[in-house]
């Protein structure tokens, strides 16, 4: 059995580990390119979202890697991510790869039967190594996530444009070299070291922009056209609240294990989203107005093509612009938005953004002087 | 002086409006229902929602549009779930909000969560609470719950017999609106007539087979079987289509741009996905390896399945909103179990606001050609290949 998973931003290096401890054999599916997304157009229905079309990519070029069994995460709705694994299932068979799909439910409550299913890939592993295996994939996701917010901060402010980029670039590459999490931990650190020395130009005050939107596309890189990375080079401070490591924890292991969840987003967000209504509509409209009430300059929902949960979510932001009086740039991506267009708008954005704030900076003094 | 309420002509309308109106009703409402589909609401709702969303929910606000003004509550359900273990979509979920952020000078929306996720049970609870808008007797609200389940279930049980929940709705609900016909092309009244007369002289034939839907556990296959035996639409039509998709997208004419009447018209018998009994869809959905979590999925796939057992089906119609997040998957997937298992004849006819009515029409007419030409070339081939053996078997 060669396992093998699709990519989702940086969610390979905590499955990485996690498969590597378990000493599951595997294929890691080359990162998402330009062919990817093209197998994955071709198979996939026209109006399905995105993400699918690109999860289906990797899991294809792993095919002819020589994998034969799939991972996923299922889900029970009411977003289609619940249904991808199905999706992937029958695409797959029609295409006549006989790939298998093991889908991990989330185990709602139900612990005992979620290991069980774990251990059975495992060939009978002991539950203590299974448990320590989970333990060390969540802190690397945790870590992970942590370094990327890191660069976050330190890109816009760095003195030699690009300093950031070269070594998070090269950790993103090089980690999959390593096996073990006890390497891939200690790689991470010295990455996080290693961005702590860039000399950064502490006076610079830069423009804060919160990014929301669906988690696939928020999150992965490529599917953003590395927005992130873009925006920190022109010098904006961005930051996001939905990550993998905050689904692990908040979805997976709190839920499982019944903790309390952090929902200040959903408090924020039930005068204009009532309840759950599925995928990250509720985090969006809430994580909205909570970088309002923190001072950020504006928000950037991204969100993929049909995707329902977003559609619902972007209807109703225009309220909380104007409740609020922080500026929304929507981006909606698919196979075939252009780089170039697309920022073009975020430029435009920024821009305004700029205007915003010395705007302001004016009237301040003018109040000041005024009094 | 009662209390207007007012209920949108979209989404669920075409499922549940027969129980709102028996509910509202017993509790002394007075209800508005917006005007027909026509080319003002679409625009209203096209303008007023954001781009990205389904025609059926652009239709819905042009509806909203269309009555805000006239009434003293807005009817908006958050329809989360309405059935067990099952959504119905995000946008259902999320409609209320849609509305109340985007639209202004809206009057009070009663917006109560329906969500039988958990349990049916919960209908009672939320009837309730809605029911409380307008009496403060829970007895009283309790009874009309009992009196809008029974409308609810003859509705359910008249659609089974071929009526499109359109028409049957048309012809109860608001005689008022329905002086406004100009969204009508010609077709649709010829054969709303035809329909009504139709059913009429039925009555009688079917009131035999009254039947609950939660009880019909022993009924057999025959009698749920629409183009076999006494419940034969009209067996002097040729061609027998079952036509797939969401109650919005079947039942709307002018969202579908005449789509079933033009079926109709073209000689077809249609059966629609409302009119096979629900326990037969329930079983064939269970046949999936994993159950969709959402009503609209399991419904269609269940009833594909069901229909790729009978053999008296010439052709399925899908007609799907452009860009519906369910449609995408269910489609493809009623595709594939389609090609795998049977050559029968299948279209998809998507529908969005910029979709144009010629290209619709060709398209139909082409579907209907391709199964007739089939169907003539098929039997054309059995006969000939006996004339063949025949000769030989002459000669010798
Ligand atoms: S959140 Fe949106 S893009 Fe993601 S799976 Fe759900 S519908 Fe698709
Ligand atoms: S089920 Fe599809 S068509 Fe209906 S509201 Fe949802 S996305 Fe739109």
């Amino acid at each position: 059995m060669k396992v093998t998973f699709p990519h989702m931003g940086n969610m390979y290096i905590c499955v990485k580990a996690l498969l590597d401890d378990l000493d599951i054999d595997y294929i890691l599916p080359p990162f998402t390119s330009k062919k990817t997304l093209e197998i994955g157009t071709k198979h996939v229905p026209e109006c399905a979202c995105l993400p699918l079309k690109i999860t289906l990519g990797n899991l294809m070029e792993a095919y002819e890697l020589g994998a034969d069994t799939v991972l996923m995460v299922g889900g029970c709705g009411p977003c289609r991510f619940g249904y991808y694994c199905e999706m992937h299932r029958e695409i797959l068979h029609d295409l006549g790869t006989n790939m298998k799909v093991i889908t991990l439910e989330p185990p709602h409550g139900d612990v005992k039967e979620f290991l069980r299913r774990i251990k059975n890939l495992t060939n009978n592993a002991g539950i203590f190594k299974i448990l320590h295996a989970i333990k060390n994939a969540t802190k690397i996701a945790i870590a992970v996530d942590d370094l990327e917010r890191l660069t976050f901060k330190i890109r816009p402010r760095e003195v030699e444009k690009g300093a950031v980029n070269e070594i998070y670039n090269q950790f993103k590459r090089d980690v999959i070299n390593l096996k073990g999490s006890k390497e891939i931990i200690k790689f991470i650190e010295e990455t996080e070291k290693k961005l702590l020395q860039i000399k950064t130009d502490e006076s610079f005050k830069p423009l804060k922009i919160g990014i929301v939107g669906e988690i696939y596309t928020t999150i992965d890189d490529y599917t953003s056209f590395s927005i992130q990375q873009r925006l920190g080079g022109m010098g904006v401070e961005v930051h996001r609240y939905v990550t993998v490591s905050n689904w692990i924890t908040e979805h997976i292991i709190k839920q499982t294990l019944k903790l309390p969840r952090d929902l200040r987003f959903a408090k924020a967000a039930r005068p204009y989203l009532g309840t759950m209504i599925g995928g990250h509509a509720q985090e969006t409209v809430g994580n909205t107005i909570l970088y309002a009430q923190d001072g950020y300059d504006g928000v950037i929902q991204i969100y993929p093509l049909t995707c329902m949960p977003e559609i619902v979510a972007e209807s109703i932001l225009p309220a909380v612009e104007r409740d609020y009086d922080i500026p929304v740039l929507t981006l909606i991506i698919d196979e075939m938005t252009g780089e170039a267009g697309y920022f073009t708008r975020v430029e435009a954005f920024i821009d305004l953004l700029h205007r915003r704030r010395e705007k302001k900076q004016v009237e301040g003094k003018y109040i000041l002087s005024g009094n | 002086m009662s209390k207007k309420i007012g209920i949108p002509r979209g989404l669920f309308y075409y499922q549940f409006y027969p129980f709102w109106k028996s509910f509202f009703e017993e509790l002394g409402a007075e209800i508005v229902v917006s005007d027909h589909t026509s080319r003002k609401i679409l625009d209203e709702g096209v303008k007023k929602c954001v781009d990205e969303a389904c025609l059926p929910v652009k239709i819905f606000f042009g509806h909203v549009e269309n009555i805000k003004d006239k009434v003293d509550y807005l009817f908006l359900p958050r329809y989360t779930s309405v059935s067990k273990k099952e959504y119905v979509c995000p946008k259902f979920g999320g409609i209320p909000d849609m509305i109340r952020n985007t639209l202004s000078d809206l009057p009070e929306i009663i917006d109560t969560e329906i969500n039988l996720r958990r349990t049916e049970k919960n209908a009672l609870k939320a009837a309730i609470e809605i029911g409380r808008y307008f009496s403060d007797d829970n007895k009283a609200i309790k009874k009309a719950y009992k009196k809008a389940l029974i409308s609810y279930r003859e509705f359910r049980q008249q659609v089974k017999k071929g009526i499109f929940p359109g028409e049957l709705l048309d012809n109860s609900a608001n005689r008022v609106q329905n002086r406004n016909k100009q969204n009508f092309s010609p077709i649709y009244d010829m054969i709303n007539i035809k329909n009504e007369d139709k059913y009429k002289n039925n009555e009688d034939k079917y009131s035999e087979d009254k039947c609950d839907d939660k009880c019909n556990g022993d009924r057999s296959e025959e009698d749920n079987n629409l183009f076999n035996g006494k419940n034969r639409i009209n067996s002097n039509m040729k061609l027998n289509i079952a036509v797939l998709g969401h109650g919005y997208n079947l039942y709307d004419s002018y969202c579908n741009m005449n789509a079933l009447y033009k079926l109709r018209n073209l000689g077809a018998n249609i059966i629609t996905i409302d009119m096979i009994d629900e326990n037969i869809i329930n079983e064939k959905s269970n046949l999936l390896n994993k159950k969709t979590f959402w009503y609209f999925g399991s419904k269609i796939i269940g009833c594909a399945y069901h229909l790729l057992d009978r053999n008296d089906i010439d052709g399925i119609v899908y007609v799907m909103s452009f860009g519906c997040g369910i449609d995408s998957f269910i489609c493809d997937l009623v595709e594939r179990a389609i090609r795998r298992n049977k050559n029968i004849p299948f279209i998809i006819l998507t529908i969005d606001e910029h979709t144009g009515e010629a290209g619709m029409d060709t398209r139909i007419e082409a579907f209907i050609d391709m199964i007739r030409w089939r169907k003539k070339y098929e039997s054309d081939i059995s006969s000939h290949g006996k004339h063949v053996y025949m000769c030989q078997s002459s000669a010798r």
